[in-house]
């Protein structure tokens, strides 16, 4: 079983090293840099790179977010996970166990 | 109007990338490596100042990521200086080394000048067959220790690895290896046919029974490995169906500029006898990019022969790479001979296999030497 599949709502994710938000003034987009790869970042997904400090739990950022654009949670959590794994199976993000 | 400025959108973004080969020197004499195998000497090379420019100038037309490479890129004594221009310059900057010529000091002051993030290169899972390849006595010691230092100050790290028939049985370890070293990344690429490699082609071809092992065995480690290590794996193209979207299309994505200045599409396009390259000491580096014979030479559709021209999947692989049809159909609009609509694509895999199966014997002609 990969690590990927293993966030869960108490994981705490981080930013991996090297990896950084930038404003791409040419293509008027932001988007998010690490070794060898460049994600266009849309803004829910801004809006989810943003919350991730460190310390936040998903629940935490999920709810954050939910209160943010006055949407239901479990719209939001669910693409919170999903665009989450996928950054993680890209290696922009990885998390630690909270709890 | 409008139709007009979006094709050429279409067909010439902004670039992405800039592999800046800021030498050609180097400690090691890699049998494959993709330099040119008339190398740059070091007074011809670009100062640090126009550098400097080339970096913003690149930033300035879009370029996010630098790969500073070589050669050797620590061979340069401005290394560092460098990479505060690149950083000035607000580009995402990487750094492509053998290992060799980097001492902690020099590491750190790299780091504190904005390297974000260095790739390793590694010639063998061993250190007799490391160096053998390298042809660089003591090189595996001290790229094992440059990535203890790496992974010590956090920096993300990618192994490089090149393979061929000699090493392919030993890409698990290879995996290994990688991850012991801390690397997030791994970079498989077989060998290419360009340069130096050429000279090597009988003991570096792979076999087709190798090329179809080692797919599958990537396959099956990137699922494994999902969220540990991201694998990229760049395949060998003698045996596929389909040729590779070389570059991503020509001119699409990456500038590629020498040690002397001159700006090409891809490093291995010198090549090609027909094109003519510009230097950024003599033009800008945005009048190249969307206005150079060179890198417009194969841009869009028109330039393409058959079966190109009417293929399906013309924007999807742009008719291969354009130095391997020079290099075998002797033409470098024809169809890119892996492709198994090329008239030449038995021939091709026939000079494959005859590569592949010409025995064991390793005498390798090194780079340089």
């Amino acid at each position: 079983m990969s690590e990927a599949n293993t966030l869960t709502r108490d994981s705490v994710p981080n930013l991996l090293p090297g990896v950084m938000m930038k404003h791409d003034e040419i293509r008027e987009r932001t988007v998010l840099l690490a070794p060898e790869r460049t994600l266009a970042l849309d803004g829910t997904g801004i809006a989810i790179i943003e919350a991730i400090d460190g310390k936040s739990t998903v629940s935490e950022i999920v709810h954050e977010l939910a209160k943010k654009y006055d949407a239901e949670v479990q719209t939001i959590g669910n693409d919170v996970v999903a665009f989450l794994r996928d950054l993680i199976n890209r290696g922009y993000v990885g998390f630690t166990d909270g709890g | 109007m409008a139709d007009e400025k979006e094709r050429l959108q279409e067909i010439a973004p902004p670039p992405m990338a800039m592999l800046a080969e800021v030498t050609h020197r180097c400690p090691l004499a890699c049998p494959y490596c993709s330099n040119p195998l008339e190398l740059k000497a070091a007074a011809q090379e670009l100062s640090t100042e126009e550098w400097a420019d080339a970096f913003r100038q690149a930033a300035e037309l879009g370029v996010l990521h630098l790969h500073l490479s070589g050669g050797e890129p620590a061979s340069r004594r401005d290394i560092v200086e460098l990479v505060s221009a690149a950083q000035e310059a607000d580009l995402y900057t990487n750094l492509i080394t053998s290992g060799i010529g980097i001492n902690e000091k020099r590491l750190d002051a790299m780091v504190d000048a904005g390297l974000k993030h260095i790739q390793l290169s590694i010639q063998g899972v061993d250190e007799e067959t490391a160096d053998l390849v390298g042809g660089y006595k003591g090189g595996y010691k001290r790229k094992l220790q440059l990535a203890e230092w790496i992974g010590a100050r956090g920096i993300p790290l990618t192994v490089n690895a090149v393979c061929h028939r000699t090493n392919m049985a030993s890409i698990p370890e290879m995996i290994e290896l990688a991850l012991t070293l801390g690397a997030g990344r791994l970079e498989i690429a077989t060998v290419q046919f360009h340069g130096w490699a050429i000279e090597n082609r009988s003991q570096l071809m792979p076999t087709r029974e190798q090329v179809e092992a080692t797919t599958q065995l990537v396959e099956d480690e990137r699922k494994r490995l999902e969220g540990k290590l991201v694998i990229d794996y760049v395949p060998a193209d003698y045996y596929a169906t389909y040729p590779k979207a070389c570059l991503g299309g020509w001119g699409r994505i990456g500038i590629n500029v020498d040690p002397t200045g001159r700006v090409l599409p891809c490093h291995a396009a010198e090549s090609i006898p027909s094109l003519e390259f510009e230097n950024i000491r003599e033009k800008n580096l945005h009048d190249i990019w969307y206005h150079s014979s060179s890198f417009n030479a194969f841009r869009g559709t028109d330039w393409m022969q058959e079966p190109c021209r009417s293929c399906d999947r013309r924007l999807v692989d742009f008719g291969g790479c354009r130095c391997q049809a020079m290099a075998i159909a002797g033409d470098a609009n024809a169809a890119d001979p892996a492709c198994h609509k090329s008239p030449l694509k038995d021939k091709m895999v026939e000079m494959a296999n005859t590569a592949a199966n010409s025995g064991d014997k390793i005498e390798f002609v090194y780079r340089g030497r």
